[in-house]
């Protein structure tokens, strides 16, 4: 069984439906991307697994079914969603918002050492751990947010764009160590519009299109298929 | 100069009623960005609580704390019935709102109780201390220390435990903070509830030196608005530390400028919001928030 099977999902937000009967799994220990043009419906369908946007259909997460239950409950199962524009607390301190990644779990002891774990990943932030979110440089910011997502230790983590803002030193920086932390053995779930780096180590990858998949594939096999290397790998 | 010492410590007194209510009006504000017109008037019904509880017979210590647990539950219970649904509106509407809420709770009180003047015994101490010539009222000590520890209390909960991080965590990023799991609809009732203690201990300890009736907080709330704007409305040290710079400034002035005395304080806390504004919007305390791209 996958830990994340998604079948038939539809998702939007009030009366506005943005995508449409998406279906894709993602297995334990995986590395999944899902690639697309902006305006595709790739973070909304994050928004749906997590819970804050509307969502019909069927979301298994480790066998359980996902539509219709709160973020908070989700969180609390093991899956970390990691936003768009990163999600972080402007006015509170780099520990603070460490500290809010981990609000839902009950064992304060571990939690410390996943602290210094995120530390070691990114020494950047234990310098930086007294200071306030809003104070990072943009590239900080965006490892706040990782570690963040990784203070939860869950089972299956949610990246939305993960290198936007970024200069491409800071996104080499964010992605090996998300190579890390996959080969630590967390699930990763990642939206990307740089599709190649993300190919580059991911295990599988789907496309999204105007709401709908188009494309699935090993990440090899969609790296390779001339429609994706025209439209998102900007190859001709 | 014995005089002018008095005037600032009964300035410093009253000014902490002040600064209980705009703490009130801080909470609130930022937790939801929503100015809560109706604070004076809650704290005004919460007071009536304690009054009735003492005329039916409940000793005073036990009318207060009966009076404080049933505000917070209605303070939680106004966020959820009244608020919850225009959450996310234009601040008109929510400002109407309070607006509605402040003439609701006004006129339920007057018709539970009445419109007579009552009055409400004292909860600290009477009598002075003669301090190197200078008389200081137990009173107005009490009511700084009860401020100093209420405040004490409030830091050590937003800053110490877990629920107060939740508590700031959704007043910083309502959308992230349900993200990390927490239960966003709970900490701003959590808010507004700790808001309507608050509101219920200023109005307690105001009420035996006014007489108890309902427009008990109308002046209350002007001089509260005028703290947490001079202090900055985001800022719970702001309120504190404005509550007492505008009750000191309205002792001094109605001693001292001829033509304010007792009848014409009340400009005070409009001229010095009416300055802030123009000089320094964000108060003294408040931040604009800052982010860097």
């Amino acid at each position: 069984m996958s830990l994340l099977e998604v079948e038939g999902l539809e998702a939007g937000y009030g009366p506005v439906t943005v995508v449409r009967d998406v279906s894709f799994s993602v297995e334990e220990g995986q590395v999944v991307t899902i690639l697309g043009a902006n305006g595709a419906g790739k973070t909304t369908t994050l928004r749906a697994l997590s819970g804050v946007a509307r969502a019909r259909g069927h979301i298994a997460f480790d066998g359980t079914d996902l539509v219709g239950r709160s973020p908070e409950w989700i969180v609390r199962h093991g899956l970390a969603h990691v936003p768009e524009g990163r999600g972080n607390f402007a006015s509170l301190t780099v520990e603070e918002n460490l500290r809010l990644g981990a609000y839902v779990r009950k064992d304060g002891e571990r939690v410390r050492d996943d602290m210094q774990r995120c530390f070691g990943y990114f020494p950047r932030l234990e310098e930086r751990r007294a200071q306030t979110a809003g104070s990072l440089s943009g590239g900080e910011q965006q490892m706040l947010a990782v570690a963040r997502g990784l203070m939860l230790r869950p089972r299956l983590m949610l990246l939305d764009e993960p290198s936007h803002g970024l200069s491409p030193l800071f996104t080499r920086e964010v992605f090996k160590i998300l190579r890390n932390v996959a080969e630590e053995g967390t699930t990763l779930l990642i939206v990307e519009q740089n599709a190649n780096l993300v190919l580059d180590f991911a295990d599988h990858a789907y496309v999204l299109e105007t709401g709908r998949m188009v494309l699935d594939g090993s990440a090899e096999q969609i790296g390779a298929d001339e429609g994706v290397r025209r439209s998102y790998l900007g190859m001709v | 100069m014995e005089r002018f010492v008095q005037l600032v410590i009964d300035g410093v007194a009253i000014g902490s009623i002040y600064g209980a209510l705009a703490l009130a009006l801080v909470l609130i504000f930022r937790s939801t960005g929503i100015v809560n017109f109706a604070q004076g008037e809650m704290a005004m019904f919460s007071t009536f609580i304690a009054w009735g509880l003492v005329q039916g017979g409940a000793p005073l210590g036990l009318a207060l704390l009966g009076a404080f647990a049933l505000s917070f539950l209605g303070g939680m219970a106004i966020e959820r019935v009244l608020i919850r649904p225009v959450e996310g509106a234009d601040q008109l509407t929510i400002l109407i709102v309070t607006l509605g809420l402040f003439i609701l709770i006004n006129s339920a009180a007057g018709w539970i109780w009445g419109f007579e003047n009552r009055s409400f015994p004292r909860a600290l101490p009477d009598g002075s201390a003669d301090v190197v010539g200078i008389r200081v009222a137990y009173e107005s000590l009490g009511i700084v220390a009860v401020l100093l520890a209420v405040s004490g209390l409030l830091f050590l909960l937003f800053q110490r435990t877990k629920l107060g991080l939740g508590m700031r965590a959704a007043a910083a990023n309502p959308a992230s903070s349900r993200l990390v799991g927490i239960n966003v609809g709970r900490t701003l009732m959590i808010g507004w509830g700790l808001a309507a203690l608050l509101g219920a201990l200023a109005g307690v300890l105001v009420a035996p030196q006014l007489f108890l009736d309902v427009n008990l907080m109308g002046g209350v709330l002007v001089y509260s608005f005028a703290a947490a704007t001079l202090g900055g409305f985001d800022s719970p040290k702001g309120a504190i530390i404005g509550g007492w710079i505008i009750g000191v400034a309205e002792t001094l002035a109605g001693d001292y400028i001829g033509f304010i005395g007792s009848d014409l304080t009340i400009l005070v806390p409009l001229v010095i919001i009416f300055v802030v504004l123009l000089v320094r919007p964000n108060g003294l305390f408040g931040s604009p928030e800052v982010v860097r791209a």
